[in-house]
C-alpha cells in the first residue's frame, strides 16, 4: 500500500466522498443512543440531582476540542515535513470543528458552573487554558483567512498549531499540577472510573457520537476545500463538467 | 537521512523546547496558578497576607453555624491538618455541605477568621446514583462499628 496514493487530491476526493455517508449515520444513531442512555436511563446523581447531565455534552466536547487540536497539530507537522498538500487541507478542515466542541464544552460548563460551584466562570488553570485553546483555534482560522497566498496561509496556521499543541497536555494535567476548582478526571486510562456504570456508558457512547460527527464533518469540509484548490486541475474539470 | 525526515526531526525538535520553555515559565509562576490555598500552607505563611486570596478545604463536619439574621454562615475549612473559621454573609452553592469541598475568597484577619466575599463549593469526580452512595455510607458506618 503507498500511502502518498491517498495523499493525492484526485484519489482523496471521491473516496471522502464514500465515507462521509458511513460516518453520518453512525453519529446520527449513536448521538440518539447516547442521548436516550443520558436523559431516560442514566440515575439522578447523590449530590447534583438532574444537573450533572450535562456531562452527556461537556465532557465528550471537552475531549474532543483537545484531541482535535493534536490531529490538526499531527498533520501540520506531516505538512511541513513532507510538504503534502492535502495535510494541509485536512489541518484546516478541523479547525471550526476543533473550535465549536470548545466552545460548547466551556458554554455547558458555565451553565453548570452556576447552580454547583455558584460562579460562572472562575479563572482556575483548567478553564483559562481551555478558553486559550479557543483562542488558539479562532486565531488559527484567522491568520489562514488573513493570508491570500494558500500555501503560505498552510505554513503560518501549521505553525501556530504546532505552538499552540502545547497548550494541550497543560488543559489535561491542570486539575493535577495545579489546585483548581475544577474537578479531577472522573474517567482515565490508569484507574477504575469513579462514576456509574450507565452513566459512563452513555458519556463513552457521546464521545463515539462526537468522533463520527467530527469525521464526518472534517472529510466533506475537505472535500469541498480540495475543489477549490485543485480547480484548474484536470480531474476537477472532469468531474465539473459531468455535472450540470 | 532523506530532507524530509530531517525536516520532521527538526520540528519534532522545535515542539519539544517549546514545551520545555513552557513548562520552566509554567514552573516558575506556579504560585500564581494556584486556585487556592489550603489552611496548612496559610498556616506556613505561603499565603499572600494584605490582599484578597482563596482558601479550599472541606467544611468540617458539624461547623456550619447560621446567625440570626438568616445571611450570615459560619463554618470550619480544613485539611484534616489545619483548619481556619469563616464568616460569610451571602447565599451558598447547592453543593455547599458539610464534610464536602469548598473554596471560599476573602481576607485573613488578625484574628485568624477568613471573612469570605464568595464561597463556591468545589464539586469531586464521584458521580453515583442516590442508592449507591447510601450503599457506600452504611458500608462504611459498619466499617466504623467493627472498628470500635
Amino acid at each position: 500500500m503507498n500511502l502518498y496514493h491517498y495523499a493525492s487530491p484526485s484519489t482523496f476526493y471521491p473516496w471522502a466522498g464514500k465515507l462521509i455517508p458511513w460516518f453520518a449515520a453512525l453519529a446520527l444513531i449513536l448521538a440518539a443512543a447516547g442521548l436516550y442512555i443520558g436523559f431516560f436511563v442514566a440515575p439522578t446523581d447523590f449530590q447534583q440531582g438532574e444537573g450533572y447531565r450535562i456531562i452527556f455534552i461537556h465532557v465528550p466536547a471537552a475531549w474532543m476540542s483537545m484531541f482535535i487540536y493534536v490531529v490538526m497539530a499531527f498533520w501540520s507537522a506531516i505538512g511541513l515535513a513532507f510538504n503534502t498538500r492535502q495535510s494541509f487541507v485536512m489541518a484546516r478542515a478541523l479547525a471550526p470543528t476543533g473550535a465549536m466542541f470548545t466552545f460548547v464544552a466551556l458554554w455547558t460548563g458555565a451553565l453548570w458552573g452556576k447552580p454547583m460551584w455558584g460562579a460562572w466562570w472562575v479563572w482556575d488553570a483548567r478553564l483559562t487554558s481551555e478558553l486559550i485553546l479557543l483562542f488558539l483555534y479562532v486565531g488559527v482560522m484567522a491568520l489562514q483567512a488573513a493570508i491570500d497566498d494558500p500555501r503560505r496561509a498552510d505554513r503560518a496556521g501549521a505553525l501556530l498549531n504546532l505552538v499552540g499543541v502545547i497548550n494541550v497536555p497543560v488543559i489535561y494535567f491542570s486539575v493535577k499540577w495545579w489546585n483548581t476548582l475544577h474537578q479531577g478526571a472522573s474517567v482515565s486510562l490508569t484507574r477504575a472510573p469513579s462514576m456509574a456504570q450507565t452513566m459512563l456508558w452513555g458519556m463513552l457512547i457521546m464521545a463515539l457520537a462526537a468522533w463520527m460527527y467530527t469525521i464526518a464533518v472534517a472529510l466533506a469540509r475537505a472535500r469541498t476545500l480540495t475543489l477549490e484548490r485543485e480547480r484548474q486541475s484536470e480531474w476537477v474539470r472532469a468531474r465539473l463538467e459531468g455535472q450540470p | 537521512m532523506k530532507p524530509r525526515h530531517r525536516k520532521l526531526a527538526l520540528i519534532v525538535l522545535v515542539v519539544a523546547a517549546l514545551g520545555v520553555a513552557v513548562a520552566l515559565v509554567l514552573n516558575a509562576f506556579n504560585s500564581n496558578l494556584v486556585f487556592f490555598f489550603s489552611p496548612t500552607q496559610v498556616a506556613n505563611g505561603e499565603a499572600p497576607t494584605g490582599r484578597a486570596f482563596r482558601i479550599g478545604g472541606l467544611v468540617e463536619a458539624g461547623s456550619v453555624r447560621r446567625e440570626a439574621d438568616g445571611l450570615t454562615t459560619r463554618f470550619v475549612v480544613t485539611d484534616t491538618a489545619r483548619s481556619i473559621p469563616v464568616a460569610y454573609t451571602g447565599i451558598l452553592p447547592d453543593l455547599f455541605k458539610e464534610g464536602k469541598g469548598v473554596v471560599a475568597e476573602g481576607r485573613l484577619g488578625t484574628d485568624g477568621l477568613f471573612d469570605a466575599t464568595q464561597v463556591l463549593a468545589k464539586h469531586d469526580e464521584n458521580y453515583m446514583p442516590p442508592e449507591a452512595a447510601s450503599a457506600i455510607e452504611q458500608a462504611q458506618k459498619a466499617q466504623q462499628t467493627i472498628v470500635e
